[in-house]
């Protein structure tokens, strides 16, 4: 027992802090994993529809998006309560929807330009107008495939 | 005055295990939000619809500003609507030989479609109905499609046609797995395959009937 009794008296003994890097590497690799890059901020209501019969949308480098709601109280004042698209960073209209889906598939590389998906994420209130005019629009750059994005859930929620 | 003498240093040794467990339980625990949604294609600009329909094997849906849906000119619950689009596709009325659908089990009725490759879903809305009640009828075709796909995959391959989907999609499936569920799956997708159309539609037909 003689090992355990050799201690020097009274002083404290500094904690040992070899293991930090790997708790710092855990957090790290914590938000790592969790964070999901927010590439724009919403400037339109948008609580998506509820749908059943839902398939994932996978692979997210191959996705552009298309907001369209009313837009949020701030803003309300500005550009009305009228349903508007907003891409990217801004409000648009609807015949700059063809220039920006044009524009984003230039930015991706080659090899993903034939497969990329548009996600519409409409809002539920917004009315179908304004979503035949993209439709149409998206026709016109050849930009087929669409994704109605929505929540998982009973289609019935829809009606209220 | 034991307690102030004896200070032994803090084990740090299985600091760093217990971190990894850590980080492999907030690895496999956490799931990155994936969005979903409802995939449709849009028909392509340059061909629109030049083929020959016949006004039979056309299910006319519309939805009026007031969200209110129509079934060929006839008010109908969204609640019937599949049920509806079932009994169209599934009908099978034609009687010639290279038109037969041997797999049909709906009424056999000649004024309705000639069968599944034929039968097309028309969907017009107004442009004041609501995003949400749209979503909601694309919805509901969707699972009609759903229910007469399963129906058959049950038949011929003995299992459901989204379980065989998903199956399709993992990762874990192997290739050669994956290569014989293909064919199956696209054999299931000829079955029935997904004519939903919107509004360009109509002016063809009505000119063919």
């Amino acid at each position: 027992m003689a090992k355990f009794t050799k201690k020097k008296e009274g002083d404290l003994p500094a904690v040992s802090t070899a293991s930090l890097p790997d708790i710092v590497f855990m957090l790290l690799f914590f938000f790592m994993t969790v964070t999901t890059m927010k590439d724009s901020s919403l400037l339109v209501e948008n609580t998506l529809p509820n749908a059943s019969e839902v398939k994932k949308l996978e692979k997210k480098d191959r996705v552009i998006y298309i907001y369209v709601g009313k837009p949020t109280q701030e803003y309300q004042k500005v550009f009305g309560t009228e349903p508007k698209i907003q891409l990217n960073d801004k409000f648009a209209n609807v015949d700059e929807v063809g220039s920006f889906i044009l524009a984003e598939r230039a930015k991706k590389p080659q090899e993903l330009q034939n497969v990329l998906t548009t996600a519409l994420k409409v809002d539920k209130n917004a009315n179908m107008g304004l979503i035949t005019d993209i439709k149409l629009q998206l026709r016109k750059v050849n930009a087929l495939k669409v994704n109605y994005t929505t929540y998982e859930g009973d289609a019935f929620n829809n009606l209220q | 005055m034991r307690r102030t003498r004896e200070n032994p240093e803090v084990h740090a040794g299985s600091m760093a295990d217990i971190a990894f467990l850590l980080l492999i339980f907030f690895l496999v625990t956490t799931t990155i939000q994936t969005d979903v949604g409802l995939d449709r294609k849009l028909p392509s600009d340059d061909v629109i619809n030049h083929i020959d329909v016949n006004e039979r094997n056309v299910l006319r849906i519309s939805l009026n500003k007031n969200d209110e849906l129509f079934v060929e000119d006839r008010v109908l619950g969204i609640d019937d609507l599949k049920q509806q689009a079932v009994a169209f596709l599934d009908n099978g009325g034609a009687i010639e030989n290279q038109l037969l659908c041997d797999y049909c089990k709906g009424a056999h009725n000649p004024k309705s479609s000639d069968n599944p490759q034929k039968a097309i879903i028309s969907l017009s809305s107004d442009r004041d109905a609501s995003y949400g009640t749209y979503v909601q009828v694309q919805d509901r075709l969707a699972l009609a499609y759903r229910e007469l796909r399963n129906r058959e995959a049950q038949r011929l391959f003995g299992q459901d046609f989204t379980a065989m989907e998903e199956k399709f999609y993992a990762a874990e499936t192997k290739e050669v797995e994956k290569t014989a569920l293909k064919v199956n799956i696209e054999r299931i997708r000829e079955m029935f395959p997904l004519n939903i159309t919107e509004a360009e539609l109509n002016v063809q037909s009505q000119k063919q009937s």
